[in-house]
């Protein structure tokens, strides 16, 4: 099947301007700002059961249909920070089809309002906000961006704001506080930010995948989108699988492809032929989907088949762990990684992911006892539902399923 | 010099992309051209962006704070920064960055004795199917190196080092 996200894939040249031209590219813009109203071009988006590929998986069309339009101005944010361990598809996306991307970005800035659109990229992705810029530069030549687009009086700009190494600022609201030049810490909601965001003003933040879907389902329509996925996930999905397998790499599937086609058809299999030992489905952030049977790997990734498997599917950042991985040192990584991303404004979190990555560690290195993992066990727990923002919530997660599920692995590394 | 008179250009396309009445964003960008050349942010800079944007000193260094791409300290002129994260621990990166430590003769954190490499581990950055990966951050910005070993490693360190000498 020909791709819908990873087009460059199947049209090598699709990041030249006329390329993407030639190829259907600004069609879809045109149109909705000439021949449509704005929120007919939000009602098209809900109907194709578009949901946000940032990891919540929360519909995109409904979004758009919350922003307060007794405030103004509006803005649209396209979050570009991918930092979450095991995620590398936005960086494909824009590095080589950024103009879908950067469309996606117009077409949901003409739905909502915005006159004036960012896209926050992480600043290691110094080089892609570069490219970003001069493809701006090209639209904005070509009369796609700027003033009274089209002889409408619709206007648009888009522009790039580079972040500095932080993944809380993927954290929608600790983006907007990084924008308006702050330390990128959550905001306390609600109020959420199509109410109040950028500079206190109504704003839509949106994943660069799941913008990227926009043109093709204004273009193709609802029912196009909605024939491909599952009645509760529509469309397509960019997999990053990563770990163990024999060729890791960004995958674009149909939502309910089975974990076995993406590892074993797709990847390849698992390197030195390994047993799959654990999944996680959405990067560092994930619970570990235990492999004991299996049948488990022929569950199809969806949102609602990945939730049957005491799992999220979350931005769908495959990392498979094999046989030779223990989890004692499985999650004293992913626990060091979150002590270090709390942004510190909250106690639990700040706290607890201190505390537990001293516990880990100690487990780790075999200085610990059977009572020093109940104590970890009990720290994860008691931070659950406490933390201001997800993140901490996070921390937790590949602790607790770690201990509860793959508790041999402990036994093991435990003193007497 | 301030950064207005020394960058004029890149000063005034900073200030153009926010609202005038929310100048206080152009803290990111102006850190980030305040720390090109000597790859550190001085204090004066951070005074200089403070008047700048009408904001504290503090607020300035807070945020150099909080970002781990900002510096407030001199380095090596380019820092090394490997990722040891999950994913590309499953691919070997521990190994990878032991490996490095021994052949430069310095430990994660420490600088090369002609100052021209810091070596830092550093968390993903979303190259996980690339593994081992680093990226090097210095006054040609940052840049990615993929797929490495440590062969192709050392080459690329002494090509930085005839650049720098
Ligand atoms: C700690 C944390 C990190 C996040 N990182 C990202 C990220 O890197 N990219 C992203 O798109 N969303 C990230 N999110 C989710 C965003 O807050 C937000 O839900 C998303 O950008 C909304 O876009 P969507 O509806 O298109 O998914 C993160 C959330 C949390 C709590
Ligand atoms: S949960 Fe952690 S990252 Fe989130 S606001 Fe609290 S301290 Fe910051
Ligand atoms: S874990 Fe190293 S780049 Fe993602």
């Amino acid at each position: 099947m020909a791709h819908i996200l990873l087009r460059h894939r199947d049209i090598p040249d699709i990041h030249k301007l006329e390329v993407y031209k030639k190829n259907g590219g600004f069609a879809a813009f045109q149109n909705a700002v000439t021949r449509m109203k704005p929120n007919e071009v939000t009602e098209v988006v809900k109907n194709s059961g578009l949901r946000g590929r940032g990891g919540a998986g929360f519909p995109t069309g409904m979004k758009w249909s919350f922003i307060d339009n007794k405030n103004w101005p509006h803005y649209v944010v396209a979050n570009a920070d991918e930092s979450e361990p095991g995620t590398f598809k936005d960086r494909e996306i824009m590095e080589s089809n950024p103009f879908q991307f950067l469309e996606g970005v117009a077409i949901a800035s003409y739905a909502v309002g915005a006159n004036a659109a960012y896209v926050y990229l992480r600043g290691e992705f110094w080089q892609i906000a570069a490219f970003l810029d001069e493809k701006i530069a090209e639209m904005e030549a070509a009369g796609y961006l700027g003033k009274n687009l089209f002889g409408t009086d619709y206007s648009l700009k888009i522009y790039t704001h580079l972040g500095a190494g932080a993944y809380i600022c993927g954290e929608e609201t600790a983006m907007l506080e990084s924008i308006e030049g702050k330390r990128g810490q959550p905001r306390v909601r609600p109020p959420f930010p199509p109410s109040y965001g950028l500079y206190g003003k109504p704003t839509i933040v949106n994943n660069v995948e799941t913008l990227t879907n926009v043109p093709l389902i204004l273009a193709n329509g609802a029912e196009w989108y909605k024939s491909m996925g599952t009645a509760d996930s529509a469309g397509v999905k960019i997999f990053s699988l990563s770990g163990r397998v024999r060729k890791p790499g960004n995958y674009e599937l149909p939502f309910g492809t089975t974990f076995r086609e993406l590892i074993y058809t797709y990847g390849g299999g698992v390197q030195d032929s390994r047993k799959v030992k654990a999944i996680m489905p959405a990067g560092a952030s994930s619970s570990l989907i235990l492999v004991d049977d299996e049948k488990v790997l022929d569950t199809p990734m969806d949102y609602a088949s990945v939730r049957t498997l005491g799992a999220d599917l979350g931005s769908a950042s495959v990392i498979v762990i094999d046989d030779t991985v223990s989890m004692d040192w499985l999650i004293n990584k992913t626990v060091h990684f979150f002590r270090h991303e709390s942004c510190g404004k909250c106690t639990p979190c700040r706290e607890g992911t201190y505390w537990m990555s001293h516990l880990t560690e100690r487990i780790h290195e075999g200085r610990a006892t059977r009572a020093d993992v109940d104590l970890l066990l009990n720290v994860a727990k008691q931070m659950q539902g406490k933390c201001l923002c997800a993140l901490g919530e996070f921390s937790t997660m590949a602790v607790v399923t770690g201990i509860e599920r793959f508790r041999q692995d402990f036994d093991k590394v435990v003193k007497a | 010099m301030s950064l207005a008179e020394k960058y004029p250009k890149e000063v005034k396309q900073i200030l153009a992309k926010y609202p005038p009445e929310h100048k206080r964003s152009a803290v990111m960008p102006l850190l980030y051209l305040a720390q090109r050349e000597e790859g550190y942010i001085t204090k004066a800079a951070m005074q200089d962006i403070a008047r700048m944007l009408d904001i504290s000193e503090t607020d300035v260094a807070s945020i150099v704070g909080f970002y781990t791409l900002y510096h407030d300290k001199k380095e090596g002129k380019y820092r090394m920064q490997v990722c040891t994260d999950l994913p590309c621990a499953l691919r070997g990166a521990d190994e990878f960055l032991d490996n490095l430590c021994a052949n430069l003769g310095i430990k994660v954190g420490e600088t090369t004795p002609d100052g021209v490499i810091t070596l830092e581990a550093v968390m993903c950055l979303a190259a996980c199917d690339k593994a081992p990966v680093f990226q090097t951050q210095g006054p040609d910005g940052i840049k990615y190196h993929e797929n490495m070993t440590v062969d192709k490693t050392m080459e690329l360190i002494e090509a930085l080092r005839k650049s720098s000498a």
